[in-house]
């Protein structure tokens, strides 16, 4: 298990219902991470919608998590 | 320069900062909030963003408009918060020697912006409904979430 940070913006937010939180999870991957929130929170976006951000940079889906990282998971955008 | 603010934007102040005596071009692009969207009457819009990661990837865009075109400055500014009708949501300015690079870069600049940067949008509409904007899926209402 390792200790990840969390912050969720948008729509995510709006279902997770809270901003921000700190879990231990087994995932292995942002994918993992993903798919474990998204069953447990019931979000809408399908994976393939969502982009992945690892302490502030975009990641690919099967870039190895590491303890104490900070993960967001990016909706749509739809600035301007 | 890309910024995300949460106060409201000074165009003229913005273009200030783009003054250069190099530059005999500059193009700017104002993008308001407007009341319809899809058909539907919109009353106000949120915009929330993540910050760190817009302006690092803002930045980025920025960069990749000097590379392919050439420009003097490039500038642009995203708000976040409750925004009104007619509000200035984003402001793009590009300098350039000559007017072609500057049109081309400040398209470049938008159209990148709303493709890649972290910036969500979220409607209210006159209905009562809301909508987080590119968020809908299948048997989601068009993404309506109740407010």
């Amino acid at each position: 298990m390792i200790t990840i940070h969390i912050q969720y913006f948008a729509i995510l937010r709006e279902q997770r219902g809270v901003a921000g939180e700190t879990l231990s999870t087994p995932a292995g991957t942002a994918a993992a991470l993903y798919d474990e929130l998204r069953t447990r929170h019931s979000f809408s976006l399908p994976r393939d919608r969502v982009r992945a951000a690892v302490d502030e940079s975009f990641v690919a889906w099967d870039t190895p998590l590491r303890d104490g990282q900070t993960v967001v998971f990016i909706p749509p955008v739809a600035g301007g | 320069m890309f910024r995300i603010s949460t106060e409201p934007l000074d165009p003229a102040a913005l273009q200030r900062t783009l003054a250069d005596a190099h530059a005999g071009a500059c193009v700017t692009f104002e993008g308001w909030v407007r009341d319809h969207n899809d058909g539907r009457p919109v009353l106000a819009l949120d915009y929330e963003a993540y910050a760190p990661l817009a302006e690092k990837e803002g930045a980025r865009i920025l960069a990749e408009a000097r590379e392919k075109f050439a420009i003097v400055g490039a500038v642009c500014i995203h708000r976040v918060g409750s925004l009104r009708i007619g509000d200035l949501a984003v402001w793009v300015g590009v300098s350039a020697a000559h007017r072609g690079a500057a049109f081309d870069a400040c398209r470049f600049v938008i159209d990148e912006t709303k493709a890649r940067v972290p910036v969500w949008k979220k409607e209210h509409y006159a209905d009562g409904d809301t909508a987080w904007i590119n968020c809908a899926t299948r048997g989601d209402h068009a993404a309506a979430v109740k407010s």
